[in-house]
């Protein structure tokens, strides 16, 4: 106990203590000012005695314990997720919490526990090969099977954030190609949200060709590749104006492509150039990813989350509908100015313009009543603790701790990077809390736990932990 | 030693880049634009404004002839809009849904973010229906406004109506909104700055669910309505009354004016209409009513209508004669055999003795006369040409305030006409001006344009002996500023001298009184010594207009008054005996002639039948 990082934990303390006056004020009115435990405030300082009692308890446990149980800690949380789905109780539409008498609890929140210890344990093994395809799929099975059951509970602010484990990944020796598909993905779903189908094709035609040149620096026969392509693509595009001009431009562009590619293969196996036959593979899995967004949009998307993420790549602003949280948290967030308007003052917050300003929306309290010097302290204050939990992590001998360390970093990584881009416009409005600043009991209990957990680990980081 | 190791610069690399992200979004957000701290303001602060109660009007006697009721004006802030129960909405207010859309979708035109009037002037019974429910209609507060009461129903012309502001006004007048009153007409656009007083302002805090919060910095910012000043008018409400009871069923006008100050003490434009039509929420719909009558009530025929003086204005040519020296006012004689005759011209007359000098001239109104003279003028040889001599005649005419707008405080006075040289030499040529071409100026017909106030302004003129005062219609601005009235206390000469107008009074005199038969012995009151001069205008609409211009008693004169009453014939038919009603109604109170006032009364000319 004595090698206890006592930074974090005044750092922890701090920012709780921080977090109950900022919920005190986004809950507190001026017509009822006397202090009551029935008010969110008051029901808070008790979420935040126990959550000390929590630490404490988890401190006393003997390091082992955790990576000893890990997976059965997970198997019992994937069964406690599965019960949810089937007897638990809906709040704000998600399908999330389990209701004992007056405690209400959201397993999701100690499932990110879970899946960070089992995924220590299983990258901590000896014979662990990061960049096996088996142990790919091993890790995107530990991280996306409770992910999978959140989902499936309609809550998928939660279920996201198991996204966040990959760094652990990475940090372990994931294969860097991967991150690269992943960003393209993602590119290509903006992309095509936001741009017609032929533009992006001729995008990621573009894209295919500068990784040609990349992989092949001139190489005289690409210079004919690329003229087929270019020779097909017109051919095409000028046969199809012609004679069938209703159909969409992406069609000749398409053709062009296709009529283009058995060259490409030709081409590829003469040489037996594997990394150009990947790129071309690429480029068409793209093109089939991009095709399918149109319908992962329209049809597997709900309808206030097409809403929200149509509002912030700006194709549709409507302020009064999928708009409105985020505009009026902007508002708020922006009237604060460089001092904000003082403690208890803010009016957007007080008079309830900003919704779920105590929990989802936390952040405007702070942006709005102290400024920006309030949001860049606060924002500053998570950042050295995001640091120091790397530098923790990196220090530990045992790679389950360090693993482990990297699991909790990243963790608390997403959630302050979505909702506090949430609050400022710059990420979509998914429902996560702001650690140690949203009202909440099981996310308070979660996050302290999950800490709490790693510092057990680092009092004991010379031991080898298995 | 971990091959990845180096990674982890890689992973704290990315914390720190979104958390820097974050700051200088923030900074922007938060620092640099400031339009999220106006949307903060609009979103908490609600501006209600404190409407100022409008000036009352009061009579010359203090009789108050226009006040003030309480009503509510529904507003609404499009952006602050919340779904709500339009079924409950329209039976509150006693609208169809259409109306609610028509309204909504006029005020999202206006503006999405600043309030607009959405339905006005709701009763006070109904808003406290409504009130109750305000709670459930996110968006919508009320303003208290207050509503123009006319106790007496006369004048509407002169107190004019108060109506919403026009867009080009609110945009181009600071202190306008859309939605504020405005005087339209009459003395409510006149003495609009007097009467609208001065709008306050209570500043709210107000939240989400659109309740008020409290006040803004403990009201630190807010201000007072000052109250629009009350009014004193000249009118006398009786006798307004009267000359409007007078002039039912027939078209025309009566000016009254005190001489010895110019205060108008009845102002009659017939027919009228009835001014509390013109307020509240019916009133566009009963303006375009009045709007679309052929009598054109809303027309203000005093200071509008433009009709030949006729024979009255033979007092004014007599003047001119006698001031230019062409006439002797005991001496001069000019023969009428039934009319005047040059060559094959001749201006009809009727029989009296002859020839007769100006006085009995006036009495007779005679024509030959009148024409004799204004040849002899424009002949005179001491002009040396007959276009100086016009322009003698011209200047003269016009020191009565004619051909130019008198400066009523009422607006849309017209200046009725004055012919002028050019206008002649345009007719027939430079330098071809004959006196016959232009003889029918002696009597008043020909091009020559009064508007009954001018009339009514050269009965004052005379009855003054060649001072006036600008006619006016307020009295006093109570507890105000009244500067602005000076102009009205300043006296204008004509430029004849004082000495010839006992001449005109007396035949002006006889033409009422003599034993011996004058034109408008009608109008004779018994125990007044009325003064008066009819006159009978040809117009191209059809039957002549009846015109009489009179004022009372003789010696320090008390009223002046003139009167029209388009085609009705001779001047003694109906102008005379109404002025004379009028007069003695105001110098004594009483109806000494029963049976005249009955045949005035029941006489209506517009559906052309007697009562």
């Amino acid at each position: 106990m004595q090698n206890i990082d006592w930074f974090t934990v005044i750092l922890y303390l701090v920012l709780i203590t921080l977090g109950w006056f900022n919920i005190y004020s986004a809950s507190y009115s001026a017509d009822h000012a006397s202090f009551s435990m029935a008010t969110r405030y008051g029901r808070q300082m008790i979420w935040i005695g126990a959550a000390v009692v929590i630490a404490i308890v988890v401190l006393v446990i003997d390091s082992k314990f955790y990576s000893t149980f890990a997976e059965l800690i997970y198997g019992a949380l994937m069964l406690i997720l599965l019960s949810v789905l089937l007897f638990g109780s809906t709040v704000n539409g998600a399908k999330s919490w389990i209701v004992l008498g007056p405690i209400q609890v959201q397993p999701a929140e100690f499932a990110k526990i879970a899946a960070s210890l089992t995924l220590a344990k299983y990258m901590s093994r000896y014979h662990f090969r990061p960049e096996s395809f088996k142990s790919m799929m091993i890790v995107f099975g530990i991280c996306f099977l409770p992910s999978a059951f959140i989902l499936l509970q309609n809550d998928t602010g939660s279920a996201l954030v198991f996204a966040a484990l990959l760094i652990a990944y990475f940090r372990e020796g994931m294969k860097p190609i991967l991150f690269i598909l992943g960003l393209l993905m993602a590119l290509l779903f903006v992309l095509s949200l936001l741009f017609e189908l032929h533009i992006i094709l001729i995008v990621i035609e573009a894209l295919a060709f500068v990784a040609f040149f990349v992989l092949r620096d001139n190489h005289k026969e690409l210079g004919i590749s690329f003229l087929i392509l270019l020779v097909t693509t017109a051919a095409a595009f000028g046969l199809c104006r012609w004679l069938a001009p209703q159909w969409p431009k992406y069609v000749p562009l398409l053709i062009g492509f296709g009529l283009a590619i058995p060259y490409y293969l030709y081409y590829t196996y003469r040489h037996k150039l594997g990394k150009i036959a990947a790129v071309i593979g690429i480029a068409v899995a793209s093109i089939g990813f991009t095709f399918s967004v149109g319908y992962f949009f329209d049809n597997v998307l709900a309808a206030h989350q097409r809403a929200r993420i149509n509002h912030l790549l700006g194709i549709e602003v409507d302020l009064q509908g999928a708009g409105y949280n985020v505009n009026q948290s902007m508002i708020a967030i922006g009237s604060g100015g460089l001092t904000g308007k003082g403690y208890l003052q803010g009016t957007q917050t007080k008079f309830k313009f900003v919704p779920e300003q105590s929990t989802d929306f936390i952040f405007c309290t702070i942006g709005e009543e102290w400024g920006f010097m309030g949001t860049t302290l606060l924002l500053l204050l998570f950042l050295t603790l995001l640091v120091r939990l790397l530098v923790l992590a990196e220090r530990q001998k045992s790679k389950f701790s360090r693993i482990y360390g990297y699991c909790v970093a990243s963790i608390f990584f997403f959630h302050i990077a979505v909702n506090v881009g949430m609050t400022i416009g710059i990420a979509p409005v998914i429902g996560i809390p702001l650690p140690f600043f949203s009202y909440g009991g099981s996310s308070l209990w979660g996050f302290t736990m999950l800490l709490f957990i790693f510092l057990k680990l680092d009092c004991n980081r010379m031991e080898l932990i298995t | 030693m971990n091959p990845f190791r180096q990674r982890c610069f890689v992973v704290g690399g990315l914390f720190a880049l979104i958390i820097l992200i974050y700051i200088g979004r923030l900074f922007f957000l938060q620092v640099v634009d400031q339009s999220y701290k106006m949307s903060a303001s609009n979103n908490v602060l609600r501006y209600v404004t404190q409407y100022p109660a409008r000036g009352l009007m009061y009579d010359r006697n203090g009789v108050l002839l226009v006040h003030n009721q309480a009503a509510y004006d529904l507003m609404v802030t499009p952006n602050q809009l919340h779904e709500f129960d339009t079924a409950l909405f329209c039976q509150l207010l006693g609208i169809d849904k259409e109306q609610v859309d028509k309204r909504l979708r006029k005020a999202k035109r206006y503006s999405y973010y600043k309030s607009s009037v959405f339905l006005e002037q709701i009763s006070a019974e109904q808003y406290g229906a409504f009130q109750e429910n305000l709670y459930q209609f996110k968006g919508f507060y009320a303003q208290t406004r207050s509503l123009r009461i006319y106790p007496h129903n006369i004048a509407a012309h002169t107190f004019g109506y108060v109506g919403e502001v026009d867009d080009k006004t609110a945009q181009n007048d600071s202190y306008y909104k859309s939605g504020d009153y405005i005087g339209i007409s009459g003395v409510e656009r006149m003495y609009e700055e007097q009467l609208r007083g001065k709008k306050g302002v209570e500043i709210f805090m107000v939240d989400v669910h659109n309740r008020i919060k409290g006040q803004y910095k403990n009201g630190i910012y807010d201000t007072l309505a000052v109250n629009g000043h009350d009014i004193t008018l000249t009118l006398d409400a009786r006798l307004q009354e009267y000359g409007e009871r007078l002039m039912q069923n027939k078209i025309g006008s009566i000016v009254a004016i005190e001489p010895a100050t110019g205060e108008i003490l009845a102002i009659v434009s017939a027919p009228t209409y009835d001014p509390g039509l013109l307020v509240g929420r019916e009133r566009s719909a009963n303006y375009k009513q009045l709007r679309a009558d052929s009598l054109n009530p809303l027309f203000c025929r005093p200071l509008q209508a433009r009709y030949p003086p006729g024979s009255t204005f033979k007092t004014v040519n007599a003047l001119i004669g006698l001031q230019e020296g062409i006439i002797n006012g005991l001496y001069t004689y000019y023969p009428c055999h039934y009319g005047y005759t040059v060559g094959r011209f001749h201006m009809g007359c009727h029989g009296h003795e002859s020839p007769l000098n100006v006085v009995s001239a006036l009495q007779h109104s005679c024509n030959a006369f009148f024409a004799a003279e204004y040849r002899a003028l424009l002949d005179n040889p001491k002009y040396q040409t007959i276009d100086s001599a016009f322009t003698v005649w011209r200047n003269h005419a016009t020191s009565f305030g004619f051909g130019s707008k008198l400066g009523v405080d009422l607006p849309y006075e017209v200046a009725g006409y004055v012919p002028t040289l050019s206008f002649y030499n345009r007719t027939y040529g430079k330098g071809r001006l004959k006196s016959l071409y232009i003889v029918s100026n002696s009597i008043g017909q020909g091009e020559l344009l009064l508007t009954p106030v001018q009339m009514a302004n050269l009965a004052s003129t005379i009855a003054n002996q060649g001072r006036y005062f600008t006619p006016h219609i307020v009295k006093e601005i109570r507890e105000g500023d009244n500067s602005i009235l000076d102009r009205f206390r300043e006296p204008h000469y004509t430029d004849i001298d004082t000495t010839y107008f006992p001449i005109i009074i007396e035949g002006m005199y006889r033409a009422v009184n003599s034993p011996t038969g004058g034109t408008a012995g009608v109008a004779a009151i018994r125990g007044i010594d009325v003064c008066g001069k009819t006159g009978t205008a040809e117009n191209p609409h059809g039957k002549d207009h009846s015109i009489f211009m009179a004022f009372a008693p003789r010696e320090n004169p008390q009223i002046a008054i003139a009167v029209y009453v388009e085609n009705a014939g001779f001047g003694a038919s109906y102008a005379a005996p109404i002025a004379s009603l009028m007069i003695e109604r105001y110098l004594t109170d009483t109806v000494t002639r029963p049976w005249l006032e009955k045949r005035m009364l029941s006489m209506d000319l517009i559906n052309g039948t007697t009562r």
